[in-house]
């Protein structure tokens, strides 16, 4: 072996960081909640793209003069492109409203602009959105305590659902803290956060249960570290891999996807991290021992894929 | 010989490297600005349309690059979106209303290809531009309309049956039928059990009253045939707007999914899909001085209407003789005289209605009034309130030539285009109960390229960079990680092309992210290796125990995000669909890729060798 790091010494230190994380996740989040995107609250949304720069205050005006009061206006990607939103109203779903905004707002400028982009989503489907996308969460969740309890023993199910339960709130904290838009390709990004993060944890603690039943000697402290070591230089290179991509696509993917890639590169950070400091503390706070990963257990040999 | 395949499986593993790379390729091929034809009834186009069609075009001295007949539709591919437009124009005035004549972008794949199903990816809206809209089928309306239709239609069977009755009423969401006599009453329960099954009857035991409610089965019926009727109509509107591969879908029990890909003009397309509209036919007032009607004394019994091109005035009569909903069909075609006509069809208590009216009115002018529900919002006490706006027009005035009933013409109509908008308009107005746009998302041409380049662009320099990564840091055993991933990267294009799933932006993002995740495998296999290395086991030994003991916790890993990827499958609308999908087969074919490709190039590379010191890792 080469150099040992004690990772599960520093549980404790590693149990503050995480709990200091939650506790702004959690602060943020009451105070000033997520900033949802139409998909979750309803609205309408135009993108326009134009030959010259926008200047912001005359389309504006162009907007209050035509009746949008509420609108909000911003540059998007560029000076030359703009995003309007208006806000959903009660009893308000007409869709035509897209059309209208989009004629005021050309109003405002020389040219006919290039319709880039219309959402229009009624409350009533945003509402929707927002159950089934945190009925998503709970369904992938339970189906991985199942899954984990199933092939390793409870207590690994529960450290690795915490560990999940982590991650996701602390990429939505992220969100909440810096006020970005939350929407439907970023909630997409959380639950692949989870899958992330839980092909991570269950690399650990596949070499956990081996070291288990291979380690006569040391307790389970020394195991885990064991453990944690060996699998350490992998997490790395994945997590690197991963992180490469995902810069690539936050740098070049364009605006559309450049939340959903920033929170998913939030997720491998973090899950990276909970990995190796939150799953496996866990499972060693919730007593787990030799005996528990004793038993005969299914192994992947009598699948054919095997090379 | 540990690190040998059997030749089975180096055979499996080349063919799906084979059978990857042709069925990708069709996705290198760009695409033919094209136009297709079809015709509106959905009908075979003959040999004989098809000379019919080409003559148009060399008349015009257009080339065009192909034309191929593929059953009910024609496709001509061209060189240039000139003569693509061109071409379109031409046929959309030669070939009239009964075709529907679309622009089109069809992928030019060569045909050796097509003859073996390969085709490139379908692209999702995002990508290639279009509109997106979901549209809610307002049920209580439609329950409501059938309430008032079954209301009507009693007092017509009371009569028709010459059972007299005090009053047919609205009563607590059922209708309620006062007669004046036990004998009438139960006469009127053996008309109504033998002519409206569909109903359920409640009898006044003390008094001569029956209170008529829709059954619930009927009113499953009801909201299955308002969704129908609506999916129909909003077909044949599509259809109006030429549009090459629209879809149109059920969602859910009361929802429709409407999708356009590249339609332009977003504005049109919702007037025409938004809007909704009745139908009255009624007799014209011919008995009255319609100057004086306009001066503001409107006879009993009639009602002025204006006409919807010309705005002049019309007297029509109050009673209405059919409504929107009893038309099941109307379509513009030629009479016998060859001028512009339309045809109707009706449905049962339609025609008997009109058949009744018709017998007695020969010589009478009818018309045609068309009602639509515009939303529009006012302020009021400033608030916005929605407010629905009844908008009444004449659009067709007619007189009876002769009594019918099922099927019936209307002529006269000044030209083809007159004939199809009075057919299109009918038609809307058949629409059986309102709806509504509950979602839209549109993405205009320009912004889905942008799409497509910057997704593709993210794709390569995130391949490259792992490539480059992989490389230096694994030496040979990198290069060969690399060989698997960009196989990956081929099987899963040549996997979405086959099962012509659609790719979106986060689609794309899912093939990125697996970029990224598939060499997993390979750094957990490489990793073991170089552990069993450190432990003192000869290379053969620990390129076979890496394998061997990475395989469970590889296995493990991939099937819990496998896991995930099917919960977002099952969640999702349509981007995040495309999302799950190439997460899922990414994570699949790099199962494949990393385990059984990359050991098969390292067999090759070392499987043989009998003295190995080191292994380039």
């Amino acid at each position: 072996m080469i150099k040992q790091i004690d990772f599960l010494g520093k549980r404790r230190l590693a149990a503050i960081f995480s709990g200091l994380l939650l506790l702004t996740t959690i602060v943020s989040l009451a105070t000033q909640g997520l900033k949802l995107g139409i998909d979750f609250t309803g609205g309408t949304l135009v993108e326009i793209g134009y030959q010259q720069s926008v200047d912001l205050k005359v389309m504006r005006t162009a907007l209050e003069n035509a009746g949008f009061e509420d609108a909000t206006v911003q540059h998007f990607g560029s000076t030359k492109e703009v995003l309007i939103r208006l806000k959903p109203k009660e009893g308000f779903s007409n869709a035509q409203l897209s059309t209208e905004v989009a004629t005021a707002a050309s109003g405002a400028m020389t040219e006919k602009g290039d319709l880039r982009r219309v959402e229009f989503v009624g409350p009533q489907v945003g509402d929707e959105l927002t159950e089934d996308g945190g009925l998503a969460l709970l369904y992938s969740m339970f189906g991985i305590l199942i899954y984990v309890a199933w092939r390793f023993e409870y207590k690994f199910a529960l450290g690795s659902v915490a560990a999940l339960a982590h991650d996701v709130l602390i990429t939505l904290g992220f969100f909440s803290l810096l006020q970005l838009e939350f929407d439907l390709t970023v909630l997409a990004a959380v639950l692949a956060v989870i899958g992330y993060s839980l092909n991570d944890t269950i690399v650990v603690y596949d070499r956990i249960r081996e070291n288990f039943r291979l380690l006569r000697k040391g307790s389970a402290e020394d195991v885990m570290n064991i453990s944690l070591n060996q699998t350490l230089s992998r997490t790395i290179m994945t997590s690197v891999t991963t992180l490469l991509v995902l810069i690539a696509l936050a740098v070049l993917g364009g605006e559309i996807i450049h939340n959903f890639a920033i929170a998913l590169t939030v997720g491998v950070v973090i899950g990276t991290y909970s990995s190796i400091f939150v799953a496996s503390p866990l499972v060693l706070a919730l007593g787990v021992s030799k005996e528990d990963l004793m038993e005969p257990e299914i192994e992947g040999n009598d699948i054919d894929m095997m090379p | 010989m540990q690190n040998h395949f059997p030749i089975w499986k180096n055979l499996l593993i080349l063919i799906v490297l084979i059978l990857g790379i042709v069925y990708s390729l069709p996705n290198l091929y760009g695409d033919d600005p094209s136009v297709q034809i079809s015709a509106g009834d959905a009908t075979d186009i003959t040999e004989l349309q098809l000379a019919q069609i080409e003559g148009t075009l060399s008349d015009a001295a257009i080339t065009a690059k192909a034309i191929e007949l593929q059953g009910t539709k024609v496709l001509a591919r061209f060189n240039n979106t000139d003569d693509q437009m061109r071409a379109a124009d031409l046929w959309r005035n030669s070939l009239g209303s009964r075709y529907i004549v679309a622009l089109n972008l069809a992928p030019a794949t060569p045909d050796w290809l097509r003859s073996i199903d390969a085709e490139p990816m379908y692209l999702g809206l995002d990508l290639r531009g279009g509109v997106h809209f979901l549209l809610e089928v307002d049920m209580v309306a439609a329950l409501k309309q059938a309430d008032e239709r079954y209301n009507n239609d009693i007092r017509l069977a009371l009569r028709t049956a010459k059972i007299r009755y005090k009053s047919v009423t609205f009563d607590n969401g059922a209708v309620k039928v006062v007669l004046r006599n036990e004998k009438d009453k139960q006469a009127a329960i053996d008309m109504i059990d033998d002519e409206f099954r569909k109903l359920d009857m409640k009898v006044d035991e003390a008094q001569p009253v029956i209170y008529l409610s829709i059954s619930e089965q009927e009113i499953n019926e009801i909201k299955k045939f308002a969704l129908a009727q609506n999916i129909t109509t909003l077909r044949n509107r599509v259809n109006e707007l030429g549009v090459s591969e629209p879809v149109i879908q059920q969602q859910g029990d009361n929802r429709i999914v409407v999708q356009l890909p590249g339609v332009q003009d977003t504005a049109q397309a919702k007037e025409i899909l938004g809007t909704t509209a009745t139908l009255e036919y009624r007799k014209v007032d011919t008995e009255h001085d319609i100057q004086r009607a306009i001066a503001g004394r409107v006879p009993v019994g009639s009602r002025l209407y204006y006409e919807r091109d010309t705005k002049a005035p019309v007297l029509l009569k109050r009673r209405v003789i059919i409504t929107g909903d009893q038309i099941v069909d109307a379509s513009s075609g030629l009479d016998q005289n060859g001028s512009a006509s339309v045809n109707i069809t009706l449905n049962g208590i339609g025609a008997k209605k009109m058949g009744k009216f018709t017998k007695d009115n020969i010589g009478q002018p009818m018309a045609v009034v068309f009602i639509e529900q515009k939303a529009t919002t006012k302020m009021v006490n400033g608030k916005k309130i929605r407010h629905k706006e009844k908008v009444e027009e004449v659009i067709s005035i007619a007189t009876v030539r002769d009594a019918f009933s099922k099927r019936f013409q209307t002529t006269g109509l000044d030209s083809t285009q007159e004939a199809r908008k009075l057919s299109l308009l009918l038609r809307a107005g058949a629409l059986a109960a309102p709806v509504d746009i509950v979602e839209e998302r549109t993405v205009g041409p320009s912004l889905g390229q942008d799409n497509i380049d910057k997704g593709m662009l993210s794709v390569i320099v995130g391949f490259v960079l792992v490539l480059v990564f992989m490389a230096v840091y694994y030496k040979t055993f990198g290069l060969i990680a690399n060989l698997a991933l960009t196989f990956n990267l081929v099987v899963i294009v040549a996997v979405l092309s086959m099962l012509q799933a659609t790719l979106t932006l986060p689609g794309i993002a899912g093939i990125v992210l697996t970029v990224g995740m598939a060499v997993d495998a390979n750094v957990l296999i490489f990793e073991r290796i170089k552990e069993e290395l450190r432990n003192r086991n000869s290379p053969q030994t620990s390129i076979f125990l890496g394998y061997e003991k990475a395989f469970a916790t590889i296995f493990d890993a991939n099937i819990t995000t496998l896991l995930v990827a099917l919960v977002l499958f099952g969640f999702g609308t349509g981007p995040i669909k495309g999302f799950a999908i190439t997460l899922a087969i990414g994570i699949l074919t790099s199962m494949f890729t990393a385990i059984l490709g990359s050991r098969m190039v390292i067999n090759w590379i070392y499987g043989s060798r009998q003295r190995l010191d080191k292994l380039s890792i």
